[in-house]
This record gives structure tokens, C-alpha cells and sequence, in this order.
């Protein structure tokens, strides 16, 4: 997609979201010379044209209390994958849900999901229920729990944290 | 440090937030605070790291981008040495070690799609360590909604 000057200056002063103030467009608007309506208008269509999926608070799950996290991956043959995917995508602790390629012989797995928790036994008792409501309890699997985080950065514009 | 409001604060956010002229007005309205109340509340919950961000998630590849999930198989030995060199990336967005043989996950976000290659290519070349690329095919959701 190709964006105009005036959306890239947009996207430049969202880079850090927005100010926190009672009215963030216009002190965005104030930042880049324009009016109030013109942020907002550029905003809808970045929205409209799926440049910007989602428009919300980015929250840290460390800090709220969510220690455990895990990344658990599926190895689901390809008619089995999106109808298990949907359920598993459903359930509030499966916090992303993706389908990604294969690196045969070094990475068998196809199937992605974040699942979050208080604590590891919280993640993996919910493991065992999401798969069983998915159908997929007896599919390869593993859960590949953080040990540590090294960098987490806010997405710039060009990045998002949830790849 | 976090209150019940801020709590429902932050999922009432993390519906989404209003585009429009006063946009936590209507978060105001719904949890029965003040206007001003929740721009405070959410200053602070931004300076307690609680909150990275209150704004837009993009789609980097709608931006023209380059976006995938990496991961490596690093020695223990040389875990803090690989680390290093790949966190020195500006294009690195976020990097967690997890417990597994493929120790190392991360997520790479270029300005141009072919960037994403190159970089791979040479961490591999640089570390001498396999990188696997496991962009997304497809997703089946992403309300990343937590209960706080």
C-alpha cells in the first residue's frame, strides 16, 4: 500500500500513541499543523484501509500479573486445522492464534496460540481444556513457556508487537 | 499499585478505544468516573510500565512492511552472546527466551518486505546458527484481551 505524506505524518506522531490527554486528537492535530477533524478523518481511513487493525490500549502482561505465558504449537493436518483453530481462538486465556509454515525436518508445527496465565499450572490446565474442546488433545503439540523476556519494545509504525 | 477501577479501566480499553473528539469520555461513562479521572488513572497506570501504549496496533504488512516470527536454537554457552547481537537490531521488536531446543523467539518488522530475508540471512551468517522464518499465514483472531 502506498501512503501519502500527510499519512505518514500521521503515523509518525502515533508512533508513541496517543497523548494522554482529555482530548488526544486535537493535541495530536496541535503536534502536526491540522485541525481536530482532519486527525480523526486520517485515522478512519488508516482504519478503513486496514493500516491500523486495532485501536485500543497495548497492556503489558507481566505488569498485570499474568506470569506464566506460553507459546503452544500444533502440528494439525491441514483439513483439521482452521475448525480447531477457531475454538481454540475463542477461549479468553488464548490470546492469539495463528497459522504459520512448516520448517520440515527442524520445526513440525503449523498451529500457533498464546496462552496466558496467573501461574504455569493455570496455562497448562488450560492446554488441556482448549484442546479437548478443540478436538486436538491427541495432535502433536508442544508448549514452549517464557523463560525470560529480553526486549519489548513498542511497535513503531512498520512494527507490531503481534506478528 | 492497581485498583479495582483501574482494572476495568484497562478491559473497557482493551475493546477498543472510541475515534472521536473525547474518546474516554465514553470510558468515563461506562465506569461512572470522571473524564479527568480516567486520563489521570491512565497516566499513572502508563508510568507504572502497566501500559505500554494507548493508541493504534498496525498491520505492518497493509503498511508496506516486512513482519515475521524468528526463532533460534542457541547453546546455552552462547545464549547472552546471541542475544546481544540480535537485540542490537533496531528492526528486533521483542525477543523472549523460551524453554525448548528452539531457545530464542523473535518477532522482526522491516520497512520493506525483501528486508526481512536479508536480515535473517545474516544473523544465520553472523551467528552461524539456523534462523528459522515462520511468518504468519493466517490468524484466527486478535482481541488481545486479558482480564486485568
Amino acid at each position: 500500500m502506498d501512503l501519502t505524506g500527510e499519512q505518514h505524518a500521521l503515523l509518525a506522531a502515533l508512533a508513541d500513541g496517543l497523548p494522554l490527554v482529555a482530548e488526544p486528537y486535537a493535541a495530536l492535530g496541535q503536534r502536526l499543523g491540522w485541525s481536530e477533524a482532519a486527525v480523526l478523518d486520517g485515522i478512519r481511513t488508516l482504519v478503513e484501509e486496514g493500516v491500523i487493525k486495532r485501536f485500543g490500549v497495548v497492556v503489558r502482561h507481566h505488569e498485570l500479573g499474568y506470569r506464566a505465558n506460553a507459546m503452544v504449537v500444533f502440528d494439525l493436518p491441514d483439513d483439521e486445522l482452521q475448525a480447531a483453530a477457531r475454538i481454540l481462538a475463542a477461549r479468553p486465556a488464548v490470546t492469539l492464534c495463528y497459522r504459520r509454515p512448516r520448517r520440515l525436518p527442524r520445526w513440525p508445527y503449523n498451529l500457533f496460540c498464546m496462552i496466558h496465565g496467573r501461574d504455569r499450572a493455570r496455562v497448562l490446565a488450560e492446554v488441556e481444556a482448549a484442546t479437548t474442546a478443540a478436538g486436538i488433545a491427541q495432535r502433536p503439540r508442544a508448549v514452549l513457556f517464557s523463560k525470560r523476556r529480553f526486549k519489548q519494545q513498542a511497535a513503531r509504525y512498520g512494527g507490531e508487537a503481534a506478528a | 499499585m492497581m485498583d479495582e477501577l483501574d482494572r476495568q479501566l484497562i478491559n473497557w480499553l482493551q475493546g477498543g478505544l472510541p475515534i472521536a473528539e473525547a474518546p474516554f469520555a465514553a470510558a468515563a461513562a461506562a465506569l461512572g468516573l470522571a473524564e479527568d479521572e480516567v486520563v489521570q488513572r491512565l497516566r499513572r497506570l502508563a508510568e507504572l510500565r502497566v501500559l505500554s501504549r494507548v493508541g493504534p496496533m498496525y498491520d505492518a504488512v497493509r503498511l508496506g512492511g516486512g513482519l515475521t516470527l524468528a526463532a533460534m536454537a542457541v547453546p546455552e554457552a552462547r545464549f547472552d552472546e546471541v542475544a546481544e547481537l540480535v537485540n542490537a537490531y533496531p528492526e528486533v521488536a521483542h525477543n523472549y527466551r523460551r524453554e525448548h531446543r528452539w531457545n530464542m523467539w523473535f518477532v522482526l518488522a522491516t520497512e520493506r518486505p525483501e528486508r526481512v530475508g536479508e536480515l535473517l540471512a545474516e544473523i544465520a551468517a553472523r551467528t552461524g546458527l539456523a534462523v528459522l522464518d515462520l511468518p504468519k499465514e493466517a490468524e484466527y483472531f486478535l482481541a488481545l484481551r486479558l482480564p486485568a
